[in-house]
């Protein structure tokens, strides 16, 4: 990593000259070991981020950042509401993909014993993998509602509980969706796909916490111990993708037409003032929408199943965050209070008790950051903390971040291989394409506890819970 | 000639696929495509699909074209072997396309996915010509 300075710890500054028009200069947080993952196309990204109109303070990486395309993933950017711009490169095509973490009054002992039974009930209960379509069978109106409303939606159609709206991040509602922005092609894409979990690295894990690292915190997002959690990691499926590559489309015509110089044709955008930037946005709001409603339920599918086998059992919401979206935020700026729109591309949200998007259950201390680790390494819950305002716009990383690329796995490790030293640990695993699990191979991500001890040691968001996987639905 | 060849890249697949002539290149762009998520040698070309896209200039025409596959992919739930294509130059020089292309209907216990092709990106997309044709894609998957 040539020309980047450390001037703190875990703190990295890509100069205003690494590459020509920037802007801001680059935040990269990341620790001197996680320093070397980082590969130089990510700075690049990060430098090219910071060249875009109305881009404030820096553009960032969180400390899981890797290559990716547009913003890299793990960026984070902010722009003012009069000069600044949107763009689909810096939230990506998996529009709110993102975490929802369910607790139980289930100890890990008393579960531990039927995970392989539990695991294919959730494989057969929850459609998942390439091509999954539906239980659901929704309508074109239905299917509207759905972008529009969110969770709320879903549960005005039966599934989950009141309480699940009040711990999701926006309510499971994002304001501002335009259904006219979602192509007939999107939504033939999204329709089919409404309550399936998709392939890749999107899963459903049956998890034990196994350590509390905050007993005051732990307490206030109902965590102990040795209890069994549950998390579902999937985002919005064709639908978002679609929506996404029909308003890349337009969004590179608007470049031409509003003269903005851009490095990367992927980092397409518009003035925030534009239609196509307006049209987008409320396309995108659809598409997260869909991501909750459809996180929203299979959660109430993966109720139903714990119910078949622990009657009684309760499973609720802890909390559920989105890590592909743009919202518009308000935030402190040089001592002024700005509206800006907040991307964040593979990063959490992780506000502190300060702000009022925090849910009332959480407001005491922050809310609670969903970080998920890879298939096989332990996941964590984090604490927003009020210090993340001043360093990153309240944002934290979301995963651990890929090192090794697909092609490189693929050829390195074998799906079967991967599943039976899953096994080994004493992980069930339950895949639809086996063959895809070698690219999903613990090995071919960062250690996640390395880019979670940044994220605490820059007091951006503080360790709570560290939760191991027991079994692993995937696509 | 090799018709294509994918490049590193860690979170997603970069391929360049190469023609003697634009439609040569297209049609090994859509095989590299589906290379990407599933061994060509299991999938047979036993139903047919068309595509008929209209774009003003190559580059669009490229994106428009692997973006269509991956949409019939998902919602035809098919997988795709042969890619016959005509192009027609206009006076305008936008350019008109019309494929037929030859697979079948996905069927898990035959198609071993390695990979899932969600969506094409713009990240340092690029058509070429010199001594042939060349296309520069990174999916998203």
């Amino acid at each position: 990593m040539a020309d980047i300075n450390k001037i703190d710890d875990c703190i990295y500054e890509v100069p205003v000259g690494y590459r020509p028009g920037m802007r801001v200069p680059g935040r990269i947080f990341v620790s001197s070991a996680l320093r070397e993952m980082v590969e130089p196309g990510t700075v690049d990204q990060v430098a090219n981020v910071a060249t875009l109109p109305g881009i404030v303070k820096y553009s960032m990486a969180m400390p899981d950042a890797h290559w990716g395309y547009g913003f890299p993933i793990g960026g984070v950017a902010a722009f003012r509401e009069d000069d600044g711009i949107i763009s689909p490169g810096g939230v990506g095509f998996d529009i709110n993909c993102g975490v929802r973490m369910l607790r139980s009054d289930l100890e890990a002992q008393s579960v531990q014993p039927h995970m392989d039974t539990l695991i294919d009930a959730l494989f057969s209960a929850i459609p998942s993998g390439l091509g999954s379509t539906g239980r659901l069978h929704v309508t074109d109106r239905q299917l509207n509602e759905a972008f529009v409303a969110g969770s709320k939606w879903a549960l005005e159609e039966g599934y989950g509980f009141e309480a699940d709206l009040a711990h999701c991040e926006e309510s499971g509602r994002m304001a501002g969706a335009e259904t006219a922005q979602v192509s007939v092609k999107a939504r033939k894409r999204g329709r089919p796909q409404l309550g399936t979990l998709g392939s890749g690295n999107h899963f459903l894990e049956i998890q034990r916490v196994e350590e509390i690292f905050d007993e005051a915190v732990a307490k206030q997002f109902g965590l102990f111990r040795g209890q069994i959690t549950i998390m579902i990691h999937c985002g919005s499926r064709g639908a978002g993708h679609q929506i996404c590559t029909d308003h890349l489309d337009v969004l590179s015509k608007a470049v031409r037409k509003y003269n903005i110089d851009i490095p990367d044709k992927q980092l397409a955008c518009a003035p925030l003032s534009s239609p196509e930037a307006k049209n987008y946005f409320g396309g995108m709001v659809c598409a997260a929408n869909y991501a909750w409603a459809n996180r929203h339920i299979i959660a109430h599918w993966t109720r139903e199943v714990f119910e078949r086998y622990f009657p009684g059992s309760k499973l609720d919401l802890v909390y559920d965050v989105a890590h592909n979206v743009a919202k518009i935020e308000e935030h402190d700026v040089d001592g002024k209070r700005e509206r800006l729109y907040v991307h964040r591309k593979g990063a959490t949200r992780a506000f502190g008790p300060s702000r009022s998007e925090v849910p009332d259950a959480y407001r005491a201390v922050g809310q609670p950051v969903l970080i998920p680790g890879s298939m096989g390494t332990p996941s964590y819950v984090l604490c927003g903390n009020d210090r993340a305002l001043k360093i990153t716009f309240g944002s934290a990383c979301h995963g651990a971040g890929r090192v090794m690329s697909r092609s490189h796995a693929i050829k390195m490790f074998n799906g079967k291989n991967v599943k039976a030293a899953l096994n080994k640990e004493g992980i069930v695993v339950k895949a639809t394409s086996p063959s895809m699990l070698a690219e999903e191979a613990p090995q071919v991500y960062k250690p996640s506890g390395d880019v979670v001890d940044v994220v605490h040691n820059l007091r951006i968001a503080t360790k709570v819970a560290k939760l191991v996987p027991l079994g692993v639905s995937k696509g | 000639m090799i018709p294509f060849e994918y490049l590193e890249h860690t979170a997603d697949i970069k391929f360049r696929a190469y023609g003697k002539s634009p439609e040569e290149m297209l049609a090994n762009a859509a095989s590299a495509l589906f290379k990407a998520m599933v061994d060509p040698a299991t999938i047979k070309a036993l139903e047919a699909w068309k595509v008929e896209l209209e774009a003003p200039n190559m580059e669009q025409l490229a994106y428009d074209w692997l973006c269509e596959m991956v949409f019939l992919f998902e919602t035809e739930s098919a997988v795709f072997a042969t890619f016959a294509i005509k192009l027609q130059q206009n006076e305008s020089g936008s350019w008109s396309l019309y494929g037929e292309i030859g697979g079948e209907r996905i069927d898990l216990k035959r198609h071993a996915f390695e990979n899932e092709v969600k969506a094409i990106t713009l990240h340092e997309f690029q058509v070429k010509k010199n001594d042939m044709w060349c296309l520069q894609v990174v999916l998203d998957v």
